[in-house]
């Protein structure tokens, strides 16, 4: 039974924190997420991966209904939710703030913003206040938690939704056989922001998640990852083949992890040497599995995932060509960032 | 301390005013007839005058959201805007107050659409009324100066949002003398900025804060109750900031303004610029011997139903002037307030309600007449109505 700790006890507790919460997580035991749920991990490898004080702002949805339930709360880093449209948005004021309270010598720490949005307020009703927060060049990272729909309210149909899946709001019917529409390519729109840093990851591939993250933080300014998140309740799968799923999407290329360095540099982190079949990925989720009776709709999607692949091949070469005309070295742009402190 | 008295627009004044208080944080989108209010204070940004982090936000409800983080940080805050643009950021004004987050919005007081119209009434102000923010109408720029100066030490001693509302083009575009103080007693009088201003900034990392939790039907009752007690105790806030304000300024304000209502039978009242044609308006009908008065509310919100009650306790008929419609059949907002307020009073007022002023239409001493007129004649049994509340300045 997870140990539950009222908001103001954990901010005076908050104190003495190294005795109190050793061992602790940033995300605390006591959320009320599902059995099975790709958040918890994905913040907690987020938020471990950054060695410096954290402040962290959410947009409404799973992660936010589940982790601040007044009088508890799960976080163990200073934590504001305002609402679904404005996680970048806020941790936008809030880096603002510290950036005039810094220059005035009211502040002396060095601090982290992260904000964490699922699909639904970050590719939809949220895009225009992250779009917009980039923009702006506010030194914080966002990460997506997709998983494909508003989970949160009962599984309707975000713009992250794939082609054919079942949704609340896109069921399969006589006329229509679940949404119609191809999923949109958020982090191919944000990478044309041309922000420092935006990548793509699985929360299954740990290492390569936080190496990202630790990345994306040595430089100043936006960044982006998004994330698959299999989401068990409305995908239905059992809640322990979450980090399977996860791994079959990007085993069949339906989840390609890469990464984008100034909208400029492309580098694709995983290439399956044999993909597998987008049929595999499809026949684990009973929202999506009735598109198999229908093989021009399978076609379809398995010509979305090529066309993107072979786009990401292409950047990929393009970018190298670029570097080598620039006399930047390719390799040493992607480089870890814990082996270039080795170095040094 | 030292004055100087120089002629500036509404949003000169409010433009200097946020100069002098040095705010940490602004949000800032484009709305007319706000836009050159924050033109004026980019300029201040732009030269190193202030410290300000300006934040050009992607419209209005982020400008709010990013208010509600900078101030939440520790962060002194201030936002603008009018008509349809407070509409856009009324869900954040919401979570502004129910977060007691101290931060300053200006309001240049503008219609809202449809029709569009850029000129002033106080509608877009109505859509903030029960949002839980403290709210103070300025009738000219001198109180909008002087009301920016006091919002910022009134939000912060009550730990509640505050809107400053002053008519759009009528005082942000005109220009009159203002008297304006020097920039050491406006900094002494708000006191210097930092995070711990509110109890739990987000900033100070050693305790960690959770701002903006979801709350149950098993606690949303008692988080709203607890808002609830306390607005009630703003009050006493404002009053004590208005005191304190008088010390430095010679500037005695009080939650609202009285003018000839000591022997009136009859009162007209209302907010904002028009409060100098409704003064005009007594003291022509003064002039013909009828005993009229007149009232302007300067704090909204929190009501003033205790004073309002008192001035109108001989009153026999009450004209009650609102620049924003209802559309209900019951009367404009200001209308219900002040029937509101005089509930318990021993005499039974007339109280009649008239329309005015919309979309920046101009208003006459004429029409105000008409008003007393009308509500003399309702008193005495000349006339009957049909209805709560009547247009002024209707075409035929």
């Amino acid at each position: 039974m997870a140990k539950k700790v009222t908001i103001q006890v954990l901010a005076d507790l908050a104190q003495e924190r190294d005795e109190k919460f050793h061992g602790h997580n940033p995300l605390a035991p006591g959320h009320r997420m599902c059995i099975g749920c790709g958040i918890p991990p994905i913040v907690n490898e987020v938020l471990l991966a950054i060695d410096k004080p954290t402040v962290v702002s959410t947009a409404t949805g799973c992660l936010e209904v589940t982790t601040g339930v007044y009088p508890y709360t799960a976080w163990n880093t200073p934590w504001i939710h305002v609402n679904f449209q404005s996680a970048a948005a806020a941790i936008g004021g809030v880096e603002a703030a510290y950036k005039v309270l810094k220059k005035k010598g009211l502040i002396n720490e060095d601090i982290a913003f992260v904000a964490f949005g699922g699909d639904g307020g970050t590719y939809d009703i949220g895009f225009q206040s992250l779009s917009a927060a980039v923009e702006r060049g506010h030194d914080f990272l966002y990460v997506c938690y997709n998983n494909e729909g508003y989970q949160n309210t009962g599984y309707q149909k975000s713009s992250a939704t794939p082609i054919g899946a079942y949704t609340k709001t896109t069921p399969v019917g006589k006329e229509k056989i679940g949404k119609q529409e191809p999923r949109k390519d958020l982090t191919m729109i944000m990478a044309a922001h041309g922000i420092p840093y935006v990548a793509q990851a699985s929360p299954h591939i740990y290492r390569d998640l936080t190496r990202k993250v630790k990345k994306a933080m040595t430089f100043k300014g936006p960044k982006f990852i998004n994330t698959l998140q299999p989401c068990t309740l409305s995908w239905r799968f059992a809640p322990e083949d979450t980090m399977r799923l996860a791994k079959l999407a990007v085993e069949t290329r339906y989840w390609p992890v890469y990464e984008v360095i100034n909208g400029k540099y492309w580098k694709v982190n995983v290439k399956p040497k044999r993909p597998k079949p987008i049929e595999e990925y499809i026949e684990a989720q009973p929202r999506w599995r009735h598109v198999l009776k229908y093989p021009e709709i399978v076609a379809q999607i398995q010509k979305e995932i090529d066309d993107k692949w072979n786009h990401l091949l292409a950047l990929e070469e393009m970018s190298k060509a670029l570097a080598e005309k620039e006399g930047i070295d390719y390799e040493a742009l992607f480089a870890n960032p814990e082996d270039k402190k080795g170095e040094e | 301390m030292s004055t100087k008295v120089i002629a500036l627009t509404g949003n000169q004044a409010a433009a200097e005013a946020m100069r002098q208080i040095n705010f940490d944080v602004a949000a800032v989108y484009p709305i007319s007839p706000q836009t050159e209010l924050m033109g004026f204070f980019a300029e201040y940004v732009a030269n190193g005058e202030v410290d300000t982090d300006m934040v050009a936000v992607e419209g209005e409800h982020s400008a709010m959201a990013a208010c509600i983080g900078a101030a939440a940080a520790g962060a002194r805050v201030i936002t603008a805007s009018a008509g349809p643009g407070i509409a856009y950021m009324v869900e954040n004004l919401y979570i502004a107050s129910g977060m007691r987050l101290p931060i300053v919005l200006i309001d240049v007081n503008r219609a809202l659409s449809a029709p569009l119209s850029i000129h002033c009434d106080h509608g877009d102000s109505m859509l903030t009324r029960d949002s839980g923010w403290i709210s103070l109408f300025s009738e000219n720029a001198q109180e909008a100066y002087h009301n920016l100066i006091m919002s910022v030490k009134i939000a912060e001693k009550a730990m509640f949002p505050v809107i400053v509302n002053y008519d759009g083009y009528i005082v942000s575009h005109s220009i009159e003398n203002v008297e304006i103080f020097d920039d050491e007693t406006v900094r002494e009088f708000v006191g210097p900025s930092g995070i711990h201003r509110i109890p739990y900034p987000l900033l100070d990392v050693s305790k960690p804060v959770t701002y903006g939790a979801t709350a149950q039907p098993d606690y949303y009752t008692e988080c709203k109750y607890q808002q609830h007690v306390d607005f009630l105790k703003v009050y006493d806030i404002v009053r004590e900031v208005f005191n304190e304000f008088e010390s430095i300024s010679g500037k005695r304000y009080d939650f609202i303004e009285e003018y000839m209502t000591e022997d009136a039978e009859y009162i007209g009242i209302s907010m904002g610029s028009s409060f100098g044609t409704l003064k005009d308006a007594v003291n022509t009908l003064r002039a013909q011997g009828r005993k009229v008065g007149a009232i302007k509310i300067r704090l909204y919100r929190p009501f003033p139903v205790k004073e309002l009650a008192q001035a109108l306790s001989k009153a026999k008929g009450i004209a009650v002037l609102d620049r924003a419609d209802s559309f209900d059949g019951i009367g404009g907002p200001l209308f219900k307030d002040v029937c509101t307020a005089i509930l318990h009073n021993q005499n039974r007022s007339l109280v009649h309600n008239f329309i005015y002023g919309l979309g920046g239409r101009e208003i006459h001493e004429e029409e105000f007449i008409k008003a007393f007129d009308r509500v003399e004649r309702l008193e005495k049994g000349v006339e009957t109505r049909d209805n709560l509340v009547e247009y002024l300045q209707v075409r035929a």
